[in-house]
């Protein structure tokens, strides 16, 4: 799976290359070809985060907050490739780096929700897994809040529903850049998360030789 | 099942307010840092003697958000003290009313340091307060209550954490953007020369909608986080 996401990484550059260029911004809007599925794959992981916390907090499944921190620092890389990857293409497209709209204001509302929850993390001391969860699973049910009041106040972006009118030579290379993503973020998630149920096992066993 | 629930948290807020009269630490203290955080962004915000447009209701809300955390850290502060939420959390009562009990104390904490800072942001920025009272006391109400409903979760949850202090600002700020938003925007609109109650009305909407969902899953999510 690794190599498969890695081969598809290497090809993506030819693929975006083939697609022809938009009419009105050129090369520039190519961009979009790593900027939404970035984005996608922030959404994915902050509700993977999400779900987790809560089986972990209420199910009390201790491998859960594995996945959940895994997911956490996921949505805080894919969430950082998003931010960088919109602005280079407001600079051209809108003339300014940032707008105070709906989708760019709670985009950012939800990563800095997601580095508190790492930071939490980090520097909470013992107990922050219970501690992040909460945050985590009050970061999920907080989106919608966001998204309506931030909406409310400020629209700009170009609508999702801007996908299914693409051209077909447009299109596919952006499913391919979708697909080669969410197998990057599958692979990520699954090795991020066997290490922390490693490091949780290696710490178990540390504390069982020094009762021992 | 109801009585016992909300006697439990009633003995929570008598304990805090007790504790509070004799002292009036926190009460006295976080006045007048509010007041301080009002004075502080004036004079950021006032360009030749004039507020820039909608800063009354900005400065207000802000004002609000910062004193919150200042009780909010304060209240957890002293039963970290002398370990003394621990002594709460061992008590033979449900976890959801004592959660209810610091949830009310805070309340109404910040409504007496709202009480002076309404009128004072009204006397400083010429804000007609008294006007559509009704919409304002009822954004106030909800945006507070959204607030606090979160935060007293968050500063419960943290009294055991390290670097607490800086901690739960960054927790409580992004995930109160929707109180700041609603409650600034709503004040806003009621400042204007022509107050613009529908929109008022929106912004009361979705800040009653934020409390029943925060509430909720505070009271849900209390027990399993503050367990051991």
């Amino acid at each position: 799976m690794l190599g498969l996401a890695a081969g598809m990484f290497a090809l993506a550059p030819w693929m975006i290359n083939a697609a022809p260029n938009e009419a009105t911004m050129g090369l520039v809007y190519k961009i979009y070809f790593f900027h939404m599925p970035s984005a996608w794959m922030f959404m994915v992981a902050a509700i993977t985060s999400g779900i987790a916390s809560a089986r972990f907090l209420f199910l009390k499944r201790p491998s859960a907050d594995g996945w959940a921190l895994a997911a956490g620092e996921l949505a805080v890389l894919f969430g950082a490739f998003t931010l960088v990857s919109g602005p280079l293409w407001a600079r051209k497209a809108w003339g300014v780096w940032w707008v105070w709209d709906a989708r760019l204001t709670s985009s950012l509302m939800l990563f800095m929700i997601f580095v508190a929850y790492l930071l939490l993390r980090k520097y909470g001391g013992p107990g922050s897994d219970k501690l992040g969860a909460g945050m985590a699973l009050f970061g999920m049910a907080n989106v919608p809040f966001i998204y309506v009041s931030v909406n409310y106040w400020r629209t700009f972006h170009p609508l999702t529903s801007v996908v299914p009118t693409l051209p077909v030579e447009m299109g596919i290379p952006l499913w391919y850049c979708v697909t080669a993503f969410t197998l990057l973020f599958i692979v990520l998630l699954r090795m991020r998360t066997r290490l922390e149920h490693q490091r949780v096992r290696v710490e178990a066993l540390y504390l069982l030789e020094d009762e021992s | 099942m109801m009585r016992a629930f909300f006697r439990v948290a009633w003995i929570v807020v008598r304990k805090d307010l007790t504790v509070e009269v004799r002292s009036l630490e926190i009460l006295s203290t976080t006045l007048f840092f509010a007041v301080t955080v009002v004075l502080m962004f004036s004079f950021g915000l006032v360009v030749d003697g004039r507020p820039l447009n909608d800063v009354a209701a900005a400065i207000l809300w802000v004002a609000i958000a910062f004193s919150g955390t200042l009780a909010l850290g304060r209240t957890f502060e002293r039963e970290r003290h002398n370990d003394t939420l621990r002594a709460l959390l061992l008590a033979p009562a449900d976890r959801p009313a004592l959660y209810v009990g610091k949830l009310a104390g805070i309340l109404l904490l910040l409504a007496l340091v709202e009480a002076v800072l309404v009128p004072l942001v009204g006397l400083l920025f010429a804000a007609p307060i008294f006007v559509n009272s009704g919409y304002l006391i009822a954004l106030l109400a909800g945006g507070t209550l959204g607030f606090t409903a979160v935060g007293t979760l968050f500063a419960a949850m943290l009294v055991r954490a390290r670097s607490r202090d800086v901690l739960l600002p960054i927790m409580l700020y992004p995930m109160t953007v929707p109180v700041m938003i609603a409650g600034v925007r709503g004040t806003a609109a009621l400042f204007q020369p022509t107050p613009d109650l529908a929109v008022a009305m929106f912004w009361i909407g979705l800040l009653g909608f934020f409390d029943v969902v925060f509430v909720t899953l505070a009271l849900w999510t209390f027990d399993p986080v503050m367990t051991d």
